[in-house]
């Protein structure tokens, strides 16, 4: 059993109040909230040990180097990845997405299929259309049922000797759909095709083993995971890795420079061009500590209670559709009340001090199947409440009352 | 009335409130109360982008004066707009140009919106400002 209140603790930020009101912060789908342990590693950097990394004599560069590549290793262990240069640090999943994009501009030809799924994030569909446009590759969409389920019927179909790449979120942020992630890349390995999995929503949630998914890229972001902004990571099997074209140049990722030629360092600097996010690194180290200490199972247990008591309550409410009602979920809830557009809910809520998400949540494709401008999100961490989830209820009767 | 006038008016209106809450009420409330667009002016040309929700205007010129109708999807932002109306419509293209809006700043309605609502505000004036430019070069024309 998870000590809530002790864990809350850990959260400065939760302590504050909002336009008069306790805050109920209820939007971890977009950013989790950073305890005290991972504002230290940020502190104890900035005080102690704040020097450029990778090619400086002096200690202090040496200890820099040291923990920023300790962080490495947690990410590493925590995903199960084989090496640890496998793992590249890069500015989030958005930037990791980029990165195999422009990757396989050489590997990709005329004619050459690419599959995404009918609920990813804009970012997991603008690159890939980039990369179609620079290509001539033809993307295709995996579409999805009523519940916010992919149609792996569909899927079946789809995939053929073309397909040289499939796409696909493991947990979807507008909906919380979990992925059938497994089945998704075993198929697709039949027809040798890659698969990236955006590991984005799901790594706050679950522990991806990319060994045993046999996953060729899996990708997160640091700030979602009780981690900073800025910073996530790339996995990359390390023959995939090899065959990519480095996304951008500069220092770092270089074995040798002249006018005439240069060749490009090992892996992972090979994608790691510039003076990377640091201090980001290490927290982002110092977050999967934290989570790992707490334990994931019991945050899965804990959030799973939530997200039921969470919609056997909003159900309660007369007019409420909740969006994305798969059989298998993450904590996030997406809904609208009839006759109320959702960013008039959100302003209320806001000033009751509750925290949600509205609008299309980068999900457009998502939010045009369903016919809705967009959605109410409430997304649910393991530092909230049972009470909280009243608060919100109650949040919404009130603001119903006002906007009906 | 005069915009200035209108403006006071308004201010004086608001003034009367102690909390967010009741300037929340009254808005909506003038959003409910906001006379129905005609139907053919809800085209895509006449959106005004910048906001979250969609708005709606649409501006025509009558004996000079500029008389404006919206609508939008979401009530608080309707609300606004009545407000925008209430001052602009049923004026002078000319006194819109020089109108100031400072009256937005006194009534406190931006600090009580979101950012990305704010924005929308800012969006909608520049629109309505935009129509007078556009029928004032008509009536100088």
């Amino acid at each position: 059993m998870l000590d809530i209140k002790k864990i809350r603790e850990d959260f400065p930020i939760l302590k504050r109040e909002v336009n008069g009101k306790p805050l109920v912060y209820l939007d971890n789908a977009a950013t989790s909230q950073t305890p005290q342990q991972v504002i230290d590693a940020i502190v104890d950097y900035y005080q102690n040990y704040n020097a450029n990394i990778h090619r400086g004599v002096h200690t202090l560069s040496q200890e820099a180097t040291d923990k920023y590549e300790q962080a490495r290793l947690k990410i590493q262990k925590h995903f199960n990845a084989a090496k640890s240069y496998e793992i590249i640090f890069t500015s989030g999943t958005t930037h990791s997405i980029n990165l195999v994009a422009n990757g396989f501009s050489a590997l990709i030809k005329k004619g050459d299929e690419v599959l995404v799924s009918a609920m990813e994030h804009h970012s997991n569909i603008v690159p890939w259309q980039m990369l179609c446009e620079r290509t001539g590759a033809i993307l295709k969409v995996i579409p999805m049922n009523q519940d916010g389920e992919l149609r792996m019927d569909v899927y079946d179909e789809l995939l053929s000797d073309k397909t040289k790449l499939v796409f696909c979120n493991h947990i979807s942020n507008a909906l919380g759909t979990i992925n059938p992630i497994e089945e998704i890349i075993e198929k697709a390995h039949k027809v040798c095709a890659a698969v990236l999995i955006d590991g984005a929503q799901a790594a706050p949630h679950l522990v991806a083993d990319v060994q045993a998914l046999d996953v060729d890229f899996y990708t997160c972001s640091a700030h979602k995971i009780c981690g900073p902004t800025g910073v996530g990571m790339l996995y990359g099997k390390e023959e995939w890795l090899n065959k990519l074209q480095p996304y951008q140049g500069g220092g770092e990722m270089i074995a040798e420079v002249t006018f005439e030629k240069t060749t490009y360092a090992d892996l992972p600097h090979k994608f790691e061009a510039g003076t990377p996010n640091i201090c980001g690194g290490i927290a982002f180290g110092a977050a999967l500590d934290y989570m790992n200490a707490i334990g994931f199972e019991e945050i899965a247990k804990y959030e799973h209670e939530l997200l039921e008591y969470a919609t056997q309550e909003l159900l309660k409410i007369e007019g409420l559709k909740i969006y994305g009602t798969a059989k298998n979920k993450t904590s996030v809830i997406s809904f609208n009340i009839e006759g109320i557009h959702p960013y008039d809910m959100g302003s209320i809520l806001d000033k009751l001090g509750i925290a949600v998400r509205t609008g299309h949540h980068c999900a457009q494709p998502i939010m045009d199947f369903f016919k809705i401008p967009g959605t109410v999100r409430a997304s649910f961490a393991f530092y909230n409440t049972i009470e909280e989830v009243d608060i919100l209820v109650a949040g919404i009767t009130k603001a119903k009352s006002m906007l009906l | 009335m005069e915009i200035k006038e209108i403006q006071e008016e308004i201010i004086d209106e608001f003034s009367m409130f102690d909390d967010w809450m009741q300037r929340y009420e009254y808005m909506i409330d003038l959003g409910k109360s906001l006379p129905l667009i005609n139907k053919e002016f809800k085209t895509d040309d006449n959106i005004i982008k910048g906001c979250q929700s969609k708005v709606w205007v649409h501006a025509e010129l009558e004996d000079n004066k500029l008389i404006f109708t919206a609508d939008s999807d979401a009530i608080i932002t309707k609300g606004i707009i009545a407000i925008l109306i209430r001052v602009f419509s049923n004026q002078k293209p000319q006194d819109i140009l020089d109108a100031d809006t400072n009256f937005i700043d006194e009534i406190g309605l931006k600090e009580h919106l979101s950012p990305t609502r704010a924005n929308g505000l800012v969006s909608m004036i520049k629109q309505l400002k935009l129509y007078a430019v556009a029928y004032q070069t008509q009536i100088e024309d």
